[in-house]
C-alpha cells in the first residue's frame, strides 16, 4: 500500500506539472508549483518509509519550509510594480 | 494488534491517495483559476493529513511519530496561508472569475 500511495503521488505530481506548463495565467502556474511542492513533501516521507530509512522526514520538514518561503516570495514579487509593468507590456 | 494497525494504515493511505488523485484531476479539468485553487486546497490539507496519519500508524515509534506530527502541523498552518496569499494576490491584480453567461449580464451593471 505504501508503493501504491507513492505511485499515486507521482501521478498527481505529473498532473500538476502539466498544469504548470499550460496554465493560462501566472497564478495558475504558481498554484501548480505550490501543489507540486506539497506533494514533494509527501513523496519524500513516503519514500523514507518505502526504503526503510525514516531519516528522510527531516528532509521533508526542511522542504516544506522552503516551499512556503518560495511561494510567498514569488507572490510578493507579483505585487511589486516591476511585475505589473512587464505584464502590461506583454499585453 | 499488528494486523489491525496495518489495515487501518492501509485504509488511511488509500483514502489519501484517492483524494490526491481527485485533486490532480480537478487541477487539470476545472475551468477557472479559483475553482482550480479549490481542488488544490482539498489535496493540500485533507489528503496530506490522511497520508501522514497512515504513515504514523505504519511505524508507532517515538521520534518518527513526532516528526510526522511536526510535518502535519506545518502543512496545516502553511498551505491555507499560501492559498490565502495566492487568492488575495490574484484578486488584487484583477483576475476575474469565469462566470456563467446569464450571471455575467446580471453582475456587469454595477
Amino acid at each position: 500500500m505504501l508503493i501504491a500511495a507513492t505511485i499515486a503521488i507521482l501521478v498527481v505530481m505529473i498532473m500538476s506539472i502539466v498544469r504548470a506548463v499550460m496554465g493560462p495565467t501566472f497564478y495558475d502556474r504558481i498554484l501548480a508549483v505550490n501543489m507540486f511542492g506539497t506533494k514533494t513533501v509527501l513523496l519524500i516521507s513516503l519514500l523514507g518509509f518505502v526504503m526503510g530509512r525514516p531519516e528522510f522526514l527531516d528532509i521533508a520538514i526542511v522542504y516544506a519550509l522552503i516551499n512556503f518561503i518560495s511561494v510567498i516570495g514569488v507572490l510578493h514579487y507579483s505585487d511589486s510594480s516591476v511585475f505589473k509593468r512587464s505584464s502590461q507590456q506583454k499585453k | 494488534m499488528g494486523s489491525l494497525m496495518d489495515i487501518s494504515s492501509a485504509v488511511f493511505l488509500l483514502i489519501g491517495s484517492f483524494l490526491c488523485v481527485s485533486g490532480g484531476v480537478g487541477i487539470l479539468r476545472f475551468p477557472d483559476f479559483y475553482t482550480r485553487m479549490h481542488a488544490a486546497g482539498v489535496t493540500d490539507t485533507l489528503a496530506t493529513a490522511m497520508i501522514l496519519i497512515g504513515l504514523m500508524l505504519q511505524n508507532p515509534d517515538g521520534l518518527v511519530v513526532l516528526k510526522l506530527i511536526i510535518i502535519l502541523l506545518m502543512t496545516l498552518f502553511i498551505s491555507p496561508t499560501a492559498s490565502h496569499a495566492l487568492a488575495s494576490a490574484a484578486v488584487h491584480n484583477d483576475l476575474k472569475p469565469v462566470l456563467d453567461n446569464n450571471e455575467k449580464v446580471k453582475t456587469s451593471n454595477p
